[in-house]
């Protein structure tokens, strides 16, 4: 079963100078295990779709199933977990207070609370903080926590916008290959939004290509990478091949290189 | 380290504790000379005039009165506690139903605003006279009314401060509306609800005191300040005006108290 299918889905926003439409016709499917990056520039709705996917929006128009249901039952079954560009952490909980929010809203035992929380400690390296407030943490490590958090319930779907987006570079491509490692370790699907398209050649199977006015899925780019997501592939000649087509996906036409000028 | 890098943590630390002294001692420092100066204008050159009593004869009053005062303490503390806390839970509900319905903040917010401003020196006397002249209750009433509004305020506000992305957090982990209100609405606006009841609460005591200038029942800090004032006893009217200083202090104190323990562990 996929673990997500799009067929035709739009949808149009409301506002007092008329209907704006963010998103029209997206056909899109993720296979289970998948590692999917959705890029392009601002307002072409790709933080749109991932937010119907996950039905914090719901959809105007076509069908949209996260594993065979319908995107509600998938968010009340808890099919997903989800991971902001603000880390999100609720700052008057601990790091270990924070991952099991999740866990706590469905009425998981104390005692299974704190295994898994050491668990999800352990997965991202934060063993040593979980007892630490967010606000004595780093910006990198705030999102550690918060894909922790995402992770609480073992989701088979991981929901991703812009994680990494207010990081410095270092500590973003540090937490790349973290990412590449626990998608890996846990087989869980994986919808990326980025604007970074070293970033989605980096980390995905398959790469969507979107642009604006009306937001639409102008090409879906598979990297053929294989499943290494080590530091040695950002120094490969197939890497920057494939971040050279990303980018003239996204220009709409081959980009003119200087020694052919 | 490097020697020279300890060396100014060292002078830093030094500099810091020696602020922190400054900040104690430099306002006692100013009550002293403030004292000195009351105590060598009214008993050394005697060039006060009549009303205003030696800081030793007020201190003295206060010593050989201090059963009296300490009854009449309570009283007029009873009244602002209960004035207090009648008013706080009825701005609190009030406020999560504003917060909740939004036509029911349309009709809340002039009614507030109505009592926000109305002035207790103008309603005092009316409800002493509709509560009976041996009643606490019109005092408590006006005291009430006055805490009202700025835990009403202040806990509006805070309901309204969550954050979207902890919204979609919330709704993404499918939580019901009652687990959003106890772990993020009510979190919240704690910090907010603490700071309306630490300004409520001077303002209580404030009320319930000048409530007490325009009859009722003899007793509490109030009237006794102003009949003492008026027969010419001037330094025990000062000893109850230091006694009325006193509860609008530990009230003040006890709620900076508890708000600092529950923000603990905040970003402030």
């Amino acid at each position: 079963m996929s673990a997500v299918i799009a067929k035709g889905v739009g949808k149009t926003f409301g506002t007092k100078s008329g209907d704006v439409v963010a998103l029209t016709d997206v056909e899109l499917t993720v296979e289970p295990g998948e590692f999917v990056s959705l890029i392009g520039p601002s307002g072409c709705g790709k933080s749109t779709l991932l937010r119907l996917i996950a039905d914090l929006d719901s959809a105007t128009t076509g069908e949209l199933e996260v594993f065979g249901k319908a995107a509600r039952q998938a968010r009340i079954d808890q099919d997903y977990g989800i991971a902001f560009q603000q880390a999100g952490l609720l700052p008057w909980r601990t790091v270990a207070g924070n991952i099991a929010l999740p866990l706590e809203l469905h009425g998981v035992s104390k005692k299974a609370r704190a295994d898994r929380v050491a668990e999800l400690a352990a997965l991202v390296g934060l063993d040593d903080f979980v007892d630490r407030y967010p606000d004595q943490l780093s910006g990198g490590m705030q999102q550690r926590v918060a894909i922790a958090r995402a992770l609480a319930e073992q989701p088979r779907l991981l929901l991703m916008d812009e994680p990494f987006g207010a990081l410095d570079e270092m500590t973003r491509e540090y937490l790349q290959g973290e990412l590449a490692r626990i998608a890996a370790e846990t087989g869980a699907a994986v919808v990326f939004v980025t604007h970074s398209i070293p970033e989605a050649v980096f980390l995905s199977d398959r790469v969507v290509v979107m642009s604006p006015r009306p937001g639409r899925i102008t090409d879906i780019l598979t990297t053929g990478l294989g499943d290494a997501r080590t530091e040695a592939l950002r120094e490969s000649p197939e890497y920057f091949e494939r971040v050279t087509a990303v980018r003239e996906a996204l220009h709409g036409a081959p980009v003119e290189r200087a020694n052919e000028r | 380290m490097t020697a020279v890098a300890a060396d100014r943590a060292a002078s830093a630390d030094r500099a810091e504790s020696r602020s922190r002294a400054a900040r104690v001692v430099a306002p006692i420092v100013v009550g002293a000379i403030i004292l000195a100066l009351w105590f060598l204008v009214v008993d050394v050159l005697h060039a006060a005039p009549r009303a205003l009593p030696s800081p030793v004869a007020i201190v003295g009053q206060l010593a050989e009165h201090y059963d009296i005062i300490l009854e009449d303490m309570g009283i007029t503390a009873t009244n602002a506690l209960v004035g207090l806390a009648v008013g706080a839970v009825v701005a609190i509900v009030l406020a999560a139903l504003a917060a909740t319905f939004r036509p029911m903040d349309g009709m809340l917010a002039p009614l507030v605003a109505a009592i926000a401003v109305v002035p207790i020196v103008a309603i005092t006397p009316i409800l002493n006279t509709m509560f009976g002249a041996s009643s606490q209750f019109g005092r408590q009433y006006v005291a009430a009314i006055a805490a009202f509004v700025p835990v009403f305020v202040n806990v509006l506000r805070g309901l309204r401060q969550t954050r979207p992305v902890h919204r979609d957090l919330l709704r993404a982990s499918g939580a019901s509306g009652l687990q959003t209100f106890r772990v993020l609405t009510l979190p919240t606006a704690l910090p907010y609800l603490l700071t309306g009841l630490r300004i409520a609460s001077s303002i209580a005591v404030i009320a319930a005191l000048v409530a007490e200038y325009f009859g009722g029942p003899a007793d509490g800090i109030g009237t006794a300040i102003a009949s003492y004032a008026k027969s010419g006893h001037a330094a025990l009217a000062f000893a109850y005006v230091a006694g009325g200083i006193a509860i609008g202090l530990v009230l003040f104190l006890v709620m900076s108290l508890l708000e600092r323990l529950v923000t603990r562990g905040r970003p402030v």
